[in-house]
């Protein structure tokens, strides 16, 4: 079985730090998505769901998300369910009701992907690919089309090895 | 000691509207903004700013405003508030002043002064959209008009074929980035035209680009090899820059990284110094001899150019170097670009193009070797309007510098000799470089021409003709607007109202 699914591109070599990606990802999952000054300034900062690194010497830039893994190590860690990869949308979401703020998917995920320890808020937060917009916040907001949103397919296998 | 210099911008920051999230910080190279380590919020420190926009335009909340700075001195008309920071500046440091970019001062631009004619009732006009417009033009050698042996060989007169007259300029690889080469050139690829590499040596990720691309052969002769020559569709020999007429370039060590020693074939952190003059050039005799040699390099298989910058004899240099054998003579105004000049070289040497242009348009025709060479001129052309009037006065085709740059986002801080180029253009530092996504850049070059293209075949249909070649040296469709008498006779136009 085929299925069509989402996933951020990012090009690192156009990436130039600005972090207008995570301004647009707190904004997008704020109480007021269409207004950054509100979202930024009403009561507590919301969480961004990505990151931007910086190369040790400052020369580089990556914005870094989750990649959707198609076998998860965060769903496969978390002790309280809250970790799930949904079939149809290959996405995978953390239940904030859910999520104990242990931090198991934060040190299990490859790509240093999960947002939690320092926000203050004892979750876990990860990149849901804003499936609700046209595109994900992030890549919309990117000056220099470091990030590109593809439609990919991939080989859904009813069982999974392992 | 206390420094005299002022602030030229100063930063208006709407705190209503900030939201702190840093992008005009990690943005500024010239580290305007910081964030205050004792309480996070963020600063500006002005006198730092180079009125680049940069942080502006990234600004996600238009939290920004960049304005020159309030405070001046006194009104006088001669020792302007300019004049008095230049002197400031020279009594901090004790060095001559650089600048970026072309010349700055506010002198009576003649494009502006020359008008296009129209058709009206005695001769119809074409519409562009509904009729082929031919905007196609050859640049080269042309037989000559009288030859004896019609079956004079063909491949003896080589041709750059461009689908619109105009080209990207000379711009090295080293004084801009290699993003900017890859849009550039890739842009050149699509729409039929041609760029420049500078004389920076051609890179090796933009050979692809090589059937377009106009190799430069400047004083210090770096990036030249056979291969080198053998790659381009043209080779240019560089006499001199209009932003900077009779001084050579200093590209400092700094800049000198591993891709541009390499480019360049010379040791990295080396100072790449291009000679005032070329040390093999002092003569027309010369020149042809490093035409010649060019031209026996590459088997007579491509047109050689010579740019010089307009000067105050350029129509008798011009008609020498058509003699010493050039296909194409390129001639740089004094309002030509630069990545690095003296202030006072770019502002106070040289001539404007128009009248250069018109100079050397009548003089090739009266000596009959207007058909020799094709004339391409350079040096503040910022549109299409300016194109149509270069070539009403005489020119083939046109290079454009600093509006291909402008179109690629430059703001003219006229701070390109720094290296901190914000917008990722006159730069080869990563971090900023990375700024300019080729694509990006490439699709911005593209619509640029497009844009003139549909202007340009505007102008034409208006005027009533279908092809560039009926508007090529034909001075009737021009006229000056509050020019004097000697000014009109110079530019060979006559005076609105006429």
């Amino acid at each position: 079985m085929t299925a069509v699914v989402r996933r951020v591109e990012a090009q690192d070599e156009y990436c130039m730090g600005c972090g207008l990606c995570r301004l647009a990802c707190q904004v997008a999952h704020s109480a007021y998505p269409l207004s950054i000054v509100k979202a930024m300034k009403t009561g507590s900062r919301p969480v961004p769901r990505m990151s931007v690194e910086s190369s040790a010497d400052g020369m580089s830039f990556r914005s870094v998300r989750c990649l959707q893994c198609e076998d998860p190590e965060c769903v496969k860690i978390c002790i309280s369910g809250a970790a799930t990869r949904d079939e149809e949308t290959g996405v995978v979401l953390i239940d904030e009701q859910k999520c104990v703020g242990c931090w198991s998917c934060v040190i299990a995920c490859p790509e240093g992907a999960i947002i939690g320890p320092g926000t203050g808020r004892g979750k876990a937060y990860k990149c849901d690919l804003c499936l609700e917009r046209e595109f994900p916040a992030c890549v919309a907001a990117c000056p220099n089309r470091a990030l590109i949103l593809r439609e990919v397919e991939v080989v859904e296998s009813t069982t999974r090895e392992g | 000691m206390l420094k005299l210099q002022k602030a030229k911008f100063e930063i208006g920051r709407d705190f209503d509207r900030c939201v702190g999230c840093g992008v005009c910080v990690n943005q500024c190279a010239n580290e305007v903004h910081f964030r205050d380590p004792y309480d996070e919020s963020v600063c500006a420190d002005d006198i730092k700013c180079v009125g680049c926009q940069r942080c502006v335009h990234l600004c996600p909340t238009g939290a920004l405003r960049v304005v020159s700075f309030a405070s001046r001195t006194r009104e006088h008309g001669l020792w302007t508030s300019t004049v008095i920071n230049e002197i400031h500046l020279q009594s901090d440091s004790g060095g001559i002043l650089l600048s970026g970019m072309g010349h700055s001062r506010p002198d009576t631009v003649y494009w502006d002064r020359i008008l296009l004619n129209a058709s009206q009732v005695t001769n119809p006009s074409i519409d562009p959209l509904r009729e082929p417009m031919e905007l196609k033009t050859f640049l080269g050698r042309k037989p000559p008009l009288n030859r004896k042996n019609s079956l004079d060989a063909p491949e003896k007169y080589p041709q750059l074929e461009l689908e619109i007259p105009v080209m990207f300029a000379a711009m090295s690889f080293g004084s801009v980035s290699l993003n900017v080469h890859k849009s550039l050139a890739r842009a050149a690829m699509s729409q039929k035209t041609y760029w420049n590499t500078g004389e920076g040596g051609l890179h090796p990720e933009v050979r692809a680009y090589r059937d377009r691309a106009i190799v430069q052969v400047a004083s210090g002769r770096f990036g030249v090899s056979p291969e080198y020559l053998e790659e381009g569709a043209c080779i240019e020999i560089k006499i001199g820059q209009g932003a900077k007429p009779g001084i050579g370039g200093h590209l400092p060590g700094e800049k000198v990284t591993g891709e541009v020693a390499r480019t360049r074939k010379i040791p990295p952190g080396s100072d790449a110094i291009s000679p005032a003059p070329h040390h093999d050039i002092y003569s027309i005799e010369d020149l042809s001899q490093l035409i010649y040699s060019l031209k026996e390099a590459t088997a007579y298989r491509k047109p050689v150019a010579v740019k010089i910058a307009a000067v105050h004899n350029v129509a008798a240099i011009c008609s020498g170097m058509a003699r010493a054998g050039a296909d194409i003579l390129v001639i740089d105004g004094y309002r030509g670009g630069s990545g690095a000049t003296p202030l006072r070289i770019r502002n106070d040497v040289g001539i404007p193009v128009e009248f250069a242009l018109a100079a050397v348009d009548r003089r090739l025709r009266e000596e009959g070797i207007r058909n020799e060479v094709s004339l391409v001129v350079s040096g503040g052309i910022r549109n299409s309007a300016d194109v149509a009037k270069a070539i009403a006065l005489g020119a083939d085709a046109v290079y454009i510098g600093t509006a291909a740059l402008v179109a690629l986002g430059c703001h003219m801080c006229q701070n390109c000799y720094t290296g901190k180029c914000n917008w990722g253009i006159a730069t080869v530092n990563p971090r900023l470089a990375r700024r300019l996504n080729p694509d990006i850049g490439t699709l911005r070059a593209e619509n640029l021409l497009r844009a003139w293209k549909h202007e340009l075949a505007e102008f034409l249909g208006g005027m009533g003709m279908n092809a560039i070649e009926s508007l090529r040296g034909n001075r009737l469709m021009l006229r000056g607007l509050g020019l004097t008498e000697r000014e009109l006779e110079i530019l060979g136009i006559k005076a609105v109202g006429e």
